[in-house]
């Protein structure tokens, strides 16, 4: 089971609190009626499904109940922080670099 | 390659069994071949067999990052059934189906396939309602599949506890009598001894990290860890790094990989005589022939590439066990582990074209595609060898996410299998 800390609560609880909500940062739309098949097509169903480092959607279903976000690293799932939604997404390339270079020390 | 027979049995007798031949050649591979097959699994096995055995294509690789079937074809409780909601589904299982019924003897090989039955649980009145309806829809798709009261199911499977009181009371049952299991491990192997045969090159430990395009945009080949290997034709057949794959020749597919989990007891005396599903309380059952009770989890909810699961996911299976068969309560579990599946937004699978000139795609077959090996490697192979889809996968294309013509499984099976 893994361990997440929400962002908003400042705490680490198991998962079994947390509902998880796909891939992080996929925009809705800003004008629905001007998107042709091929866009609702990617905005719906198209995923990145990384192998490494995933921005991913979490909700804090039996805490605090808010959506935040969080970067994982889908082969060892191990998470590499979270942070709140409106948030920006961080640099994965250099997250990934990052944790390569502290694996090599 | 040496058929199998009674005399070959009796012949190798005299030597104890030491000089049995090697079932499938290990050749280094070539520089190029008319179509490549990424993925080693039982689906890309097939296809390989498929387009040497039907199409008289046999320049043909199948190149695997592992070992042969050591992906989710080694690693699934062997359900094999037909029962989908979907006139589409039940087309695409129906046709895998009655491959199954003559396959050893195709193969000259046993994959043990055995029809003991496939039965399915309903605990609530919408599980009642849902099982119903699938049993009209596949009544009318000329598909097998009966309501059974909550007494006749326990006369099906003596060993369920059909008492009121416990937290999900067995309400009545679907059961498929033509489903049953099939040997997993037997499956891959009887297709690869068959393929190679035919002169297709099965080569392990060569994981592909590249696929080369021409500037017009057509596939040239795939660049691999043991070197570039040409090929105008590629299939793409690999379950949970699909989207790895595809990443590869720049497409982005409606897919999510997530840990399916499963577990074996310590063997038995044959105790369990069919296959029980219960979708709503997330378990599924039954005995191998070796006598290990063969149990199937939920999937974990975020996506992972780990092939291991979370703890508490097969720990709700085994409460869920323990109470449809309380026998079972002091069984002790030898093994679990995990697959990596491909999950569809609509849980149908996708086989077909690519918007990549020469790349073709066979994945998405999530939490339950074991059972559509033969069938899946049949219109497959249908699909390169001529470029367009076969009818019975023609509804399963990539572009039904646009066009909006989904196929949907998912409310069809929670768990699917
Ligand atoms: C625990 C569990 C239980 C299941 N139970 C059932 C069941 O009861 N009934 C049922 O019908 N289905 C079941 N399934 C689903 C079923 O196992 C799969 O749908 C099916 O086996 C997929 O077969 P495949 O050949 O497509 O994939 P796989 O057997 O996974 O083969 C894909 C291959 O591609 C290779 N590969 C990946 N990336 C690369 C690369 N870059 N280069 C080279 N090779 C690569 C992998 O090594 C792998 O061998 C279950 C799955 C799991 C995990
Ligand atoms: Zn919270």
């Amino acid at each position: 089971m893994l361990l997440i800390s929400c962002p908003y609560c400042g705490v680490e609880r198991p998962e079994t609190e947390f509902r998880y909500g796909g891939e992080a940062h996929i925009a809705r739309p800003a004008d629905p009626s001007q998107l042709n098949d091929e866009e609702w097509a990617q905005f719906l169903y198209m995923r990145t499904n990384t192998r490494g480092l995933y921005a991913e959607r979490w909700r804090h279903a039996h805490g605090c109940g808010r959506f935040f976000n969080a970067v994982r690293d889908t082969v060892s799932d191990k998470f590499v922080c979270t942070y709140k939604a409106g948030e920006p997404k961080p640099d994965l390339d250099a997250l990934a670099r990052a944790s390569q270079e502290k694996d090599a020390r | 390659m040496t058929r199998y027979s009674f005399l070959e049995v009796a012949k190798n007798a005299f030597s104890a069994h030491k000089n049995w031949g090697r079932q499938w050649r290990s050749p280094e591979p070539k520089p190029a071949y008319d179509v490549i097959i990424i993925g080693a699994g039982g689906h890309g096995l097939a296809t390989a067999y498929y387009l040497a055995k039907v199409h008289g294509i046999t320049n043909v690789a199948v190149l695997d990052k592992g070992w042969l079937g050591g992906g989710n074809t080694g690693r699934n409780t062997t359900i094999v059934r037909s029962n989908y909601l979907w006139e589409e589904s039940a087309r695409l299982y129906q046709h895998a189906l009655d491959l199954w019924d003559g396959l050893s003897q195709e193969l000259n090989y046993n994959v043990m396939y055995s029809q003991r039955g496939v039965m399915m649980l309903a605990h609530t009145v919408h599980d009642i309602q849902v099982f119903k309806r699938h049993i009209h829809a596949n009544r009318l798709a000329g598909v097998t599949n009966e309501w059974l009261s909550a007494e006749e199911a326990k006369e099906f499977c003596p060993p369920l506890n059909i008492d009121k009181n416990i937290r999900y009371p067995v309400m009545g049952a679907a059961l498929q009598r033509v489903g049953g299991t099939a040997r997993h491990d037997a499956v891959a192997w009887g297709y690869a001894r068959g393929a190679s045969a035919m002169g297709v090159d099965i080569i392990q430990n060569c994981a592909v990290t590249g696929i080369r395009r021409a500037p017009t945009g057509e596939v040239t080949g795939v660049e691999t860890t043991r070197g570039f290997i040409g090929a105008k034709k590629i299939g793409c057949v690999a379950a949970g790094n699909t989207s790895v794959v595809m990443a590869m020749a720049g497409l982005k597919l409606p897919l999510e990989s997530n840990p399916l989990q499963a577990l074996v007891s310590e063997p038995v005396k044959p105790a369990f005589p069919c296959v029980v599903m219960s979708n709503t309380i997330h378990a599924y059952i039954s005995q191998s022939d070796k006598g290990e009770l063969v149990i199937g989890a939920g999937t974990d909810q975020f996506v992972s590439y780990s092939q291991a699961g979370g703890l508490h996911i097969t720990t709700h299976t085994l409460d869920a066990i323990c109470e449809l068969f309380p026998m079972f309560r002091r069984m002790r579990m030898l093994r679990n582990w995990g697959g990596i599946v491909d999950n569809t937004p609509d849980r149908s699978p996708i086989i077909g074209l690519t918007p990549v000139p020469g790349l073709y795609l066979n994945c998405g077959w999530g939490t339950g595609g074991f059972k559509a090996t033969p069938g899946s490697g049949h219109v497959f192979a249908h699909t390169i060898a001529t470029g367009a889809p076969h009818p019975v996968n023609a509804p399963f294309s990539l572009d039904r996410f646009r066009t909006g013509r989904l196929i949907d499984e998912a409310a069809a099976a929670a768990v699917a299998h």
